[in-house]
């Protein structure tokens, strides 16, 4: 138990390059895989929050350029979704990574963009983006006809009518699908240390780690169940509190007609 | 590959890139195109045959068939697909060792977990050690289409089971008011009608298993993005009859385009298929296309 605490102390903020130095390498212990690999979950929570938080406003920006009538804003937006939602992340992710490298030449400001830290979470925010565009944009074309025209009707228009009628409404029935977006972007922030951005000095993501595990130990039935674990409890974190905004937004409406939530998570993007 | 090109020195601009890109290396690139493609081909049969299996025993009125089809259909969701293909590569391979070893070497006495390391016997290796490089080859590129017919098949299932369930009940009903057999009311009449429902979530699977085939560079097997990181990198004179800087941004491009192409192909088909299968059917887009034909 004691070796467990010290385990524990040495290793469970290792990802973020605090404690012991050297990776284990001989005789891993059960305690030191759960503790490792769960310090790599942080940088999984890391670039999951941050990209979902920055490209959450990006999203609205794109599927408003989307629905928008005038093609010099419609014909970017489309592009833009479809550029990152027809080709896999694991390439975005080799491409950003090989136009960081070629821009690290040319200023010195622009080198920390090749690290895990900063590039990565750019290439997730825009990909987040992009999905979370398209779920937001067909939100914006079920709005129910009815309320813009009692928005209309009241006088309400242009910013204010978006801002009191039009977003709500589309954050409110875009909900449950962004809620499976939202989980399944943090499953995809598995794939930044596969695909050319370096662990610098060991400290990677849970998958990272659980790959270490399993490759040391030649036994996968141990790391990745652990993985599967952690990820588990993540996504079910991520449905709790989804749920609450859900229940938040749909506050208004008379219990029938409230939206469930519905789970379905998708595998890759 | 062209006469001209016996000496890339000598050569620049137009001719140097022909030449270029006809090296043998190149060929093995555009090669892995058709890898990818034969992936595609020979994983979506198996993962629906997987996933019709799978459907069928989660609606099994037999208890343990059907925790066997839910639990499979419930085991990819809420875990990251990569960590399935990490893991099943592994697995599988240990798998149909230890079972080989069970058969071919019933008197071997030593554990076959020693420590850290994985031990059967050597008549027991896949492939064996003495087979040439193809089937070491074809052996990776077996397990990975497995592997990706086990976790798209489970998925498949969560489509088939919502779309069996989304066949009208009163069209069974009529078939057991006419005395078919559960089975017969089954092949007749539910897995014909139920295409048209499982069709726009086979459609997001199929648009999601080709943004998954670049993960077979994780298996291990020589796919584009293999090719792509090492045609790519720096080239230097001393190596290389062609030496030229770092072009994996121009490399990776061409893999993003061909993936962009492919889901725009992918759509395009889908959305005829889509109206074909629409033909017909109680539904809204039957309705609309009974009445534009008549």
């Amino acid at each position: 138990m004691n070796a467990c605490l010290q385990t524990i102390a040495d290793y469970g903020l290792r990802s973020i390059g605090i404690g012991e130095r050297l990776l284990p390498r001989t005789d891993f212990t059960l305690c030191q895989q759960f503790t490792l690999i769960g310090s790599g979950m942080i940088w999984n929570i890391y670039f999951g929050v941050l990209a979902l938080m920055a490209g959450f406003f990006l999203a609205t920006l794109v599927a408003v350029g989307k629905s928008s009538r005038s093609r010099l804003t419609r014909k970017p937006a489309e592009w833009f979704v479809f550029v990152f939602r027809g080709s896999p992340l694991f390439i975005q992710f080799f491409f950003a990574y090989a136009v960081f490298l070629a821009m690290k030449g040319s200023h010195p400001a622009l080198d920390v963009l090749t690290s895990a830290w900063l590039g990565a979470l750019i290439v997730l925010f825009l990909n987040t983006s992009a999905y979370a565009a398209e779920i937001f944009h067909g939100a914006l074309k079920s709005i129910p006809k009815g309320d813009l025209e009692a928005a209309d009707a009241y006088g309400i228009s242009g910013w204010h009518r978006f801002r009191r009628i039009t977003f709500p409404t589309m954050l409110r029935l875009a909900w449950p699908a962004y809620t499976n977006e939202a989980i399944f972007l943090f499953h995809a922030t598995t794939l930044v240390f596969f695909s050319g951005f370096p662990a610098w000095q060991q400290r990677g993501d849970a998958l990272y780690y659980a790959s270490y595990f399993a490759d040391k130990t030649f036994n996968p039935f141990v790391p990745y169940p652990i993985l599967a674990g952690y990820f588990i409890l993540l996504t079910l974190g991520v449905i709790g509190l989804y749920g609450l905004i859900n229940r938040r937004l749909n506050r208004h409406l008379p219990q029938e007609a409230r939206r469930r939530l519905r789970i379905r998570p998708n595998l890759i993007r | 590959m062209f006469g001209f090109c016996s000496d890339p020195s000598q050569i620049d601009g137009l001719t140097w890139l022909a030449c270029y890109l006809t090296t043998g290396k190149h060929m093995a690139f555009y090669g892995s195109f058709g890898t990818v493609l034969i992936l595609l081909a020979v994983t979506a049969p198996v993962a629906m045959l997987f996933g019709f299996g799978g459907a069928a025993a989660a609606r099994s009125r037999f208890l343990p068939l059907s925790l066997f089809g839910k639990g499979y259909t419930a085991i990819v969701r809420g875990v990251p697909d990569i960590a399935f293909f990490l893991f099943f590569v592994i697995a599988l391979d240990q798998g149909f060792e230890y079972l080989r070893h069970k058969v071919k070497c019933p008197d071997w006495d030593a554990p076959i977990r020693q420590g850290n390391d994985f031990v059967v016997c050597a008549e027991a290796k896949l492939p064996l050690s003495t087979s040439p490089q193809w089937m070491h080859e074809t052996y990776g590129f077996f397990l990975a289409v497995l592997t990706f017919a086990i976790v798209f098949g489970a998925f498949a299932a969560n489509v088939l089971y919502g779309a069996m369930r989304a066949v009208p009940r009163g069209q069974i009903e009529t078939a057991e008011a006419y005395g078919m057999t559960q089975r017969q009311a089954f092949w007749r009449i539910l897995v014909p009608q139920m295409w048209i429902f499982a069709l726009p979530g086979l459609g997001n699977l199929w648009m999601i298993l080709v943004k998954a085939t670049p993960l077979l560079f994780l298996l291990g097997v020589e796919d584009i993005v293999y090719w792509a990181r090492d045609l790519g990198g720096t080239k230097l004179a001393r190596f290389s009859d062609y030496p030229h800087g770092d072009w994996r941004i121009w490399y990776f491009l061409a893999l993003l385009v061909f993936y962009l192409l492919l889901t725009w192909v992918s759509e395009k088909a889908l959305a005829r298929l889509t109206r074909r299968l629409s033909h017909g059917q109680a539904t809204a887009a039957g309705e609309a296309l009974r009445k534009a034909g008549a």
